[in-house]
């Protein structure tokens, strides 16, 4: 990962204090033992893991976080959810993370860019559920 | 015995395997699943913000209908419908201040309180009907054959919805073994397929389905079992892509475990609707002499 700075302005940002009124999640439990990570089963294919965006979260590190594809990789498995032993609910903490960039009205997915034949071979509950995830 | 039944979309278009599959057992075990009248979209994925109420309505619409057709209980098929409908039921029973948001907004001329309950076929199966009940109705049994049962995620987590041990569950065994089958051991029986990011990120869940459907036949499936309609369409539409990309991929036949059911009930072969599987599928299932 590059140099990262870190300051107390960061720890003092709103994005931490939003994080959790959206999540309901003490992202400040985590005491980084890995097990979402491990457990994760997209995170073959993410930049930064899972226990990583949530350190960063600590940290108010939101333009990296942001820069990552991370949090949209998730694919909302519960997973971590199930397996965090100090019960902090990681995928909570995902979706709050998506949904401060969704707001903004700033889709991840856009549907009119997306191939027809593509659309046309995929099961509804695959894009009602992508364009619920993925769209603001 | 009468069920209430709700469907949701991909059952009725393209898992219409898993429903007609379903409907057709379920009557040969003496219970009608009669469709809820005017169901609506449950939302598909329950939403895990805080302060979002609305994406709940729709469920809780659903649940309101049930109720107001005199039902205490909705059955569902897919995996996902289960999962949203079973928390947006949570909500309204276990959450009071969400619970009068949602009702005054959807503003119904009674309010809702969780009153129904919310099953998954395999649960009905478990719980109401029975094993042994079930085994007796066998008259084809697939003896010998070797399945992998595959649960996925919604069936499973979080455990407030879980229709089973969430990390050693037991139901889709259970269904194998009552059809006079064996189902075999394998490590990503529980693991996320990579669900709806097949829309934007298909080539992880292709990696996905690599990894589960080889550690299913490496541990001596030669069949697997599934019970989600996501699951069933990311593990087969990656199969053809898979043989391209690595030339020692070996396809896995996969059904539906009503289809199974139906097999192992000696149901014509038309209630399957084996032209929706996969063509892999289809030749294992005629190599068993199972089309008919």
């Amino acid at each position: 990962m590059a140099r990262i700075e870190l300051s107390s302005a960061k720890l003092k940002k709103d994005f931490i204090k939003k994080i959790a009124e959206i999540s309901g999640q003490n992202i400040y439990e985590c005491y980084q033992c890995g097990k979402c990570s491990a457990g994760c089963p997209m995170c073959f294919a993410m930049d930064i893991l899972p226990s990583q965006v949530i350190r960063l979260a600590q940290l108010g590190l939101e333009d990296e976080i942001k820069a990552s594809k991370t949090i949209w990789l998730c694919a909302s498995c519960l997973t971590c959810d199930a397996r965090c032993p100090k019960g902090v609910d990681l995928s909570r903490v995902m979706e709050a993370m998506r949904l401060l960039t969704l707001r903004k009205s700033k889709n991840h997915l856009e549907p009119s860019q997306m191939a027809r034949p593509e659309v046309a071979d995929l099961p509804q509950i695959a894009l009602v559920s992508s364009f619920r995830k993925f769209t603001g | 015995m009468e069920l209430s039944y709700y469907p949701g979309c991909t059952v009725k278009t393209r898992a219409r395997n898993f429903e007609e599959s379903a409907i057709a057992v379920m009557q040969t075990l003496g219970v009608t699943l009669a469709e809820l009248p005017r169901w609506n979209c449950c939302g598909t994925v329950y939403s895990l913000a805080d302060d979002d109420l609305i994406h709940h309505v729709a469920g809780v619409r659903n649940l309101m209908q049930v109720r107001n057709q005199g039902h205490s209980k909705i059955v569902t098929l897919c995996a996902f419908c289960y999962n949203t409908l079973h928390r947006a039921n949570l909500v309204m029973k276990d959450q009071s201040d969400n619970r009068f948001g949602i009702n005054s907004f959807m503003d119904e001329e009674k309010p809702y309180n969780g009153e129904v309950s919310v099953a998954h076929l395999l649960q009905v199966l478990r719980d109401d009907i029975g094993w042994e009940k079930i085994a007796a109705r066998v008259t084809r049994p697939v003896n010998g054959i070797k399945i992998a049962v595959y649960y996925g995620c919604t069936l499973l987590r979080p455990q407030s919805a879980a229709v089973d041990n969430p990390e050693n569950p037991v139901v889709l065994q259970n269904v194998v073994k009552a059809c006079g089958a064996t189902p075999v051991d394998f490590p990503f029986a529980t693991e996320c397929c990579g669900s709806f990011q097949v829309v934007s990120n298909r080539e992880f869940v292709n990696e996905r389905a690599y990894e589960i459907t080889n550690s299913a036949r490496k541990n001596g499936a030669e069949l697997m079992l599934v019970s989600c309609p996501l699951c069933e369409f990311n593990l087969r539409q990656a199969q053809g892509k898979l043989k391209d990309k690595y030339p020692d991929f070996q396809a896995m036949p996969l059904l539906y475990f009503t289809q199974l059911m139906a097999l192992a009930f000696g149901l014509s072969a038309g209630v399957n609707r084996f032209d929706l599987n996969s063509p892999e599928t289809q030749v294992w299932l005629s190599q068993k002499q199972l089309m008919v």
